[in-house]
């Protein structure tokens, strides 16, 4: 392998880091996770000339080396360790040239570490239209610094970057601050402690404990020297941002123009109407019902399209490979359709994403943060929750990880929690089929009775999600403090390579999370349905008399009576006492079961127990309704009543029933004890809903 | 009682004068909000809470219980 500089791509937020990234890296990129946390770890390869090429880390966005939430410390930690693997040949911060003053505050910090440092300037186009000169040579000079001036809108100055990149031992190690000058006396006694270390360095690690917590891959252990309690720490630590806003101002004033009268009133004007008391809760309700019509309206085209390609997949596997095998039936009814059930998914996820990043990259979603925090809070959520509550329409998984940017612990807690509440897409199938069974057709000021209940159930999903949020809030004892501060950013227009790279990168970050527990609970419900003990499931042909029936509905009667009799149907009436007072047989039982893979499945594993075979085909949902409506007890009473529909209706609405989204819970939450406490507790709300439902409609 | 960017109305500005509570976050001062620099309100959500700010050139929204920590002198136009 060639030689390999390792770069290091730091900077604030809304600076257009990743789209620089981008523009390095192309499609070159790849998505992991630190080891142990839940970070998103994003690296690229760049190709530079003469073969050199050049890995690139592009850590997450921070406003300073003082983290306060656990992307932030990634880059801390990572600057602080010189036996990372990882850590920088050179140093990247990318600036944005409107807040060049903010985003150097970082920039001085990561010199101070004497990282060779090179200073992007991004969004450079926007220069002359905000009336903003520099004298770049002058700020090299006094920064000790290689400034490249970039645009990825107008794809300038990569190039330049590159060539800077290359040549990234002709810079600089000299630092911006005397940073001892902070506190003599604190920082030469601190020296003294650990001669040889950098005291900046030394400095950084005892804030860093101070205020985040133990930096986990420290090789120096600095716990025994504490001299100054964390108030006093605090103190100075605002003494270095004065200190270096000092420094910045004085090298600004010489090196930056601004005619403030060119700067156009963009942000103003969209402002007054995106956030205004009553326009901006329109014009989101408005984008809120448009990203809904996606989902559920525009997906549905591709959404079909998977559905029967892996349909056909599965009989074409059966039909090829040796018949009646076991291995065939696996990678038929096992594999195929487990992956159909999480292909199935990923035009909802993507649409879902397609719209979150063109809100974020545009700068619309800091205002609706803006709008709803003070509602939201209400509930002991923040304005932030807002982004991870939509998404959970989609899906819970991408959802709970959607919360990671909340800083506040508990109102990031509080929301994983209740995501699970929302009605996600795998809930619809479920609902439609059961409305179209017990709701009348009908209705009321042109609104049918059925498209008022789907309503109605996502308003109660939301409803009971704010609900137990406002309980969670009361319940739970954290230690309470703000942290609310967010950045406002400008307007832009969303750059299509960004909001395509976040799409792809979400979509797969779910197939891979979400898909490999789909799988396995599918190949393992799969095991138990089609296994069982005793007589009745091996031999099951022997007890179906070959009456008057065709031979494909006495083939599906058999597949019935195997079921009945497999594990899974044992599972199913070993249950049955416990949901009876809900209102559901032991053949929901096992629909209710298999619903732990995903809950669409309720819907197949329904058809497979009312023997609806793949003779039916094309009509498979027609055929399952007309079976379940006459399903009867063995007194002749329906099975699905009005009652028993909106048990059931209301146990899918509550219920923790996606493995998937516990095992994402545990791994944000870094404990069993909260995904417990979610199963737990949801299913016995959506057991004590459907059981008052049930008894008092009955 | 000293003024704080809470007791600002929509449009004034105000310079702060101190910012050392223990319970504003580092981030809010190293985003500029220091002694001596000028803050302009921009815009309130309902119930004035929270609050959309200019400091030091940066945009930001805080709430009205962080904004009531930071002591300002208010400039009057």
């Amino acid at each position: 392998m060639s030689k390999q500089i390792n770069v290091a791509l730091i900077g604030n937020p809304n600076t257009g880091k990743t789209s620089v990234f981008n523009a390095l890296t192309g499609l070159n990129q790849k998505v992991g996770n630190y080891p142990g946390i839940t970070v998103d770890k994003k690296q690229g390869i760049c190709k530079l000339s003469r073969g050199v090429k050049a890995h690139i880390l592009d850590l997450p966005g921070t406003y300073s080396l003082n983290a306060s939430s656990l992307d932030e410390n990634v880059v801390i930690e990572l600057l602080l360790n010189k036996n990372d693997k990882d850590y920088p040949d050179v140093a990247i911060i990318v600036s944005d040239v409107e807040n060049l003053k903010r985003n150097l505050l970082l920039f001085t910090q990561i010199k101070d570490l004497k990282i060779p440092t090179i200073l992007v300037i991004n969004m450079s186009d926007l220069m002359n239209r905000k009336g903003i000169s520099l004298d770049i040579e002058l700020l090299e000079a006094k920064l000790h610094t290689k400034i490249a001036l970039v645009s990825t809108r107008k794809n300038n100055g990569i190039q330049e970057l590159k060539q800077l990149i290359e040549n990234y031992k002709t810079i600089s190690k000299e630092t911006c601050l005397d940073t001892s000058s902070i506190d003599t006396a604190y920082f030469e006694s601190l020296q003294k402690a650990f001669p040889n270390q950098d005291v900046y360095k030394l400095w950084l690690v005892i804030t860093q404990d101070a205020n985040f917590g133990k930096i986990t891959r420290q090789e120096l252990d600095i716990s025994k020297f504490k001299t100054k309690s964390n108030q006093e720490l605090k103190r100075l630590q605002q003494k270095e941002a004065i200190k270096r806003y000092q420094f910045i101002n004085s090298i600004l004033k010489e090196g930056q123009t601004i005619d403030r009268s060119k700067a156009t009133g963009l942000r103003s004007k969209l402002d007054r109407l995106l956030i205004h008391k009553v326009w901006g809760y329109v014009i989101f309700f408005w984008i809120l019902l448009t990203i809904f019509q996606a989902i559920y309206d525009w997906a549905t085209v591709p959404m079909d399209l998977i559905d029967t390609t892996f349909a056909s997949l599965a009989e074409w596997v059966k039909n090829t490979f040796p018949n009646g095998g076991m291995v065939t039936d696996l990678v038929a009814e096992g594999i195929v359709s487990g992956i159909g059930g999480i292909v199935i998914f990923i035009p909802q996820i993507a649409f879902l994403f397609l719209f979150i990043s063109i809100l974020e990259e545009s700068g619309y979603m800091s205002r609706v943060v803006f709008l709803m925090d003070r509602i939201m809070r209400r509930f002991g959520l923040s304005g932030k929750s807002l982004v991870p509550l939509i998404s959970g329409t989609a899906c819970a998984i991408p959802a709970v990880m959607a919360t990671r940017n909340i800083e506040n612990w508990k109102e990031r807690l509080i929301t994983i929690l209740v995501v699970p509440f929302t009605t996600c897409s795998a809930r619809l199938p479920v609902y439609l089929i059961i409305i179209a069974l017990v709701i009348p057709e009908g209705s009321i000021i042109g609104l049918s009775y059925q498209a008022l209940t789907l309503m109605a159930l996502y308003l109660l999903g939301f409803g009971m999600a704010i609900f137990s949020a406002y309980i969670l809030d009361r319940v739970l004892k954290t230690r309470h403090k703000t942290f609310f501060v967010v950045e406002m950013p400008n307007y832009k227009l969303p750059l299509l390579k960004n909001v395509i790279i976040t799409v792809i990168e979400k979509t797969k970050t779910f197939v891979f999370e979400a898909g490999k527990i789909i799988l396995a609970i599918s190949i393992i419900l799969w095991v138990l349905a089609s296994y069982g003990p005793g007589d009745k499931f091996n031999n099951a042909e022997a007890y179906i008399e070959p009456t008057t029936q065709t031979s494909y509905e006495r083939n599906d009667q058999i597949a019935a009576f195997k079921l009945e009799h497999s594990y899974i149907g044992i599972i199913g009436k070993t249950i049955e006492p416990l949901i009876k007072p809900l209102g559901y047989d032991w053949k929901v039982g096992i629909g209710l079961v298999a619903s732990f893979a995903a809950r669409e499945v309720f819907v197949g594993t329904l058809a497979t127990i009312y023997s609806v075979g793949s003779a039916n085909e094309g009509e498979n949902i027609d055929t399952i309704k007309n079976k379940m409506q006459n399903e009867t007890y063995a007194d002749g009473t329906k099975v699905f009543t009005l009652a028993s529909g909106i048990s059931l209706l209301l146990f899918y609405a509550f219920a923790m029933q996606c493995m998937s989204t516990l095992a994402i819970v545990k791994r944000e939450t870094k404990s069993w004890k909260w995904p417990i406490l979610q199963l737990i507790g949801m299913t016995a709300i959506a057991y004590i809903c459907a059981l008052i439902a049930f008894q008092f409609l009955k | 009682m000293h003024l704080t960017i809470a007791d600002l109305k929509k449009g004034e500005k105000g310079t702060i004068t101190d910012s050392s509570s223990e319970d504003i976050p580092l981030k809010l001062l190293e985003m500029g909000c220091l002694p001596g620099n000028t803050v302009h309100l921009l815009q309130l959500a309902p119930f004035a809470d929270p609050m959309y700010l200019n400091v030091n050139d940066s945009f930001l929204a805080i709430r009205k219980e962080t904004a009531a920590l930071i002591i300002i002198k208010k400039i009057d136009e």
